[in-house]
């Protein structure tokens, strides 16, 4: 059974969900993995599904005169980050906020990437002259937090932005 | 002293990103400042606390009546405190917030339900403790927050937790 990685894009509406969805219920895909959120009004789909279709089926199936829709076949991998991040890191959230600017993610990504930081969840947004970066954020171990920080503290200061990273305390119970 | 509503700054404004000096809670400017921050809070019904930066005071003082809001247990009622202090908080639990100063986000913010606040009284200098919980205990933090330079968006935990979505009452 194959693996493919769909995206739907559109402009939002009711029913956006409930129609891609059902096509693919239809062709006896199922969805792993999703994630869904609205860009500017715009809605933006990702999932990984699985099924005996081919993408360029898959394609067909989805296609709605107002979506945007892609389908590829992947490899069957479902971790991801073996090296670094994953079990073996260490959770960071990172936010930033600040006046709007070109270049905010590049320069703060590039500090992380730096020290093997790697980003498994972002979300930004645009509110007025308001730009904010949320960021999941797995460290190496062996990374010097404080270094770490001074660098993205320079970096915020440098856009002028403010910027906090700070661990993420999960509680197993 | 019957004060006077000043505009709510919206971030980003230096302002609202730097630490707030301490006061003098008897100073005539600080009385009229508390005036003007309660008058500010009268004028912006769906917010429950406001904080000086938001109107451009770098001064430890807040505002807040958070016993109009549904979530509100512990009702001080209209109260502006100067140089607020948290000396105590427990039992913490997540809630949806937004921000006067934030326009169009809100987010899942994790704050302690039970707090002890210390402060003193605009006017008379009045010593004064605060044991808030539920609503009120969260709106009061989001504004000691304001006077540390920091926004809810600075305590997100995690990318899930910033929403778009409009909220009902700006803490």
């Amino acid at each position: 059974m194959g693996l493919s990685a769909v995206t739907v894009l559109g402009v939002d509406r009711p029913g956006v969900i409930a129609a891609v969805t059902g096509s693919l219920a239809e062709c006896g895909a199922n969805i792993q993995d999703s994630t869904m959120t609205l860009l500017g009004g715009h809605v933006a789909m990702m999932l990984l599904v699985s099924g005996d279709l081919d993408p360029a089926e898959l394609r067909k199936r989805l296609g709605a005169p107002d979506l945007v829709v892609t389908a590829s076949a992947i490899d069957a991998r479902r971790h991801f980050c073996d090296d670094g991040g994953g079990p073996e890191g260490v959770g960071y959230v990172l936010t930033v906020h600040g006046p709007d600017r070109p270049g905010i993610i590049s320069a703060i990504s590039a500090v992380l990437a730096a020290d093997g930081g790697n980003i498994t969840g972002m979300s930004t947004r645009l509110t007025g002259r308001l730009y904010v970066l949320i960021a999941d954020v797995d460290l190496p171990k062996d990374v010097d937090v404080a270094a770490l920080m001074r660098r993205l503290a320079a970096v915020g200061a440098s856009l002028d932005s403010q910027i906090t990273f700070r661990p993420v305390e999960p509680d197993l119970l | 002293m019957k004060g006077t509503p000043r505009q709510v700054l919206g971030a980003p404004h230096p302002v609202l990103s730097a630490m707030a000096e301490p006061v003098d809670p008897t100073a005539p400017e600080v009385v009229a400042a508390a005036a003007d921050l309660l008058a500010t809070l009268r004028n912006e019904p769906a917010t429950a606390g406001l904080a000086a930066p938001q109107i451009g005071l770098s001064w430890r003082l807040i505002a807040f009546d958070a016993g109009r809001h549904p979530k509100a247990r512990s009702r001080a009622g209209e109260l502006v405190v100067a140089n607020p202090r948290l000396a105590g908080a427990a039992h913490w639990n997540e809630g949806r917030e937004g921000c006067a100063s934030v326009a169009g986000l809100s987010a899942d913010v994790p704050r302690a339900t039970r707090i002890t606040v210390h402060g003193h009284l605009p006017g008379t200098g009045e010593a004064v403790t605060i044991e808030a919980d539920a609503f009120e205990a969260r709106c009061i933090q989001h504004q000691l927050d304001h006077l540390d330079g920091l926004l809810f968006l600075d305590r997100v935990p995690g990318v899930l937790s910033l929403h778009t979505s409009l909220h009902s009452c700006d803490a």
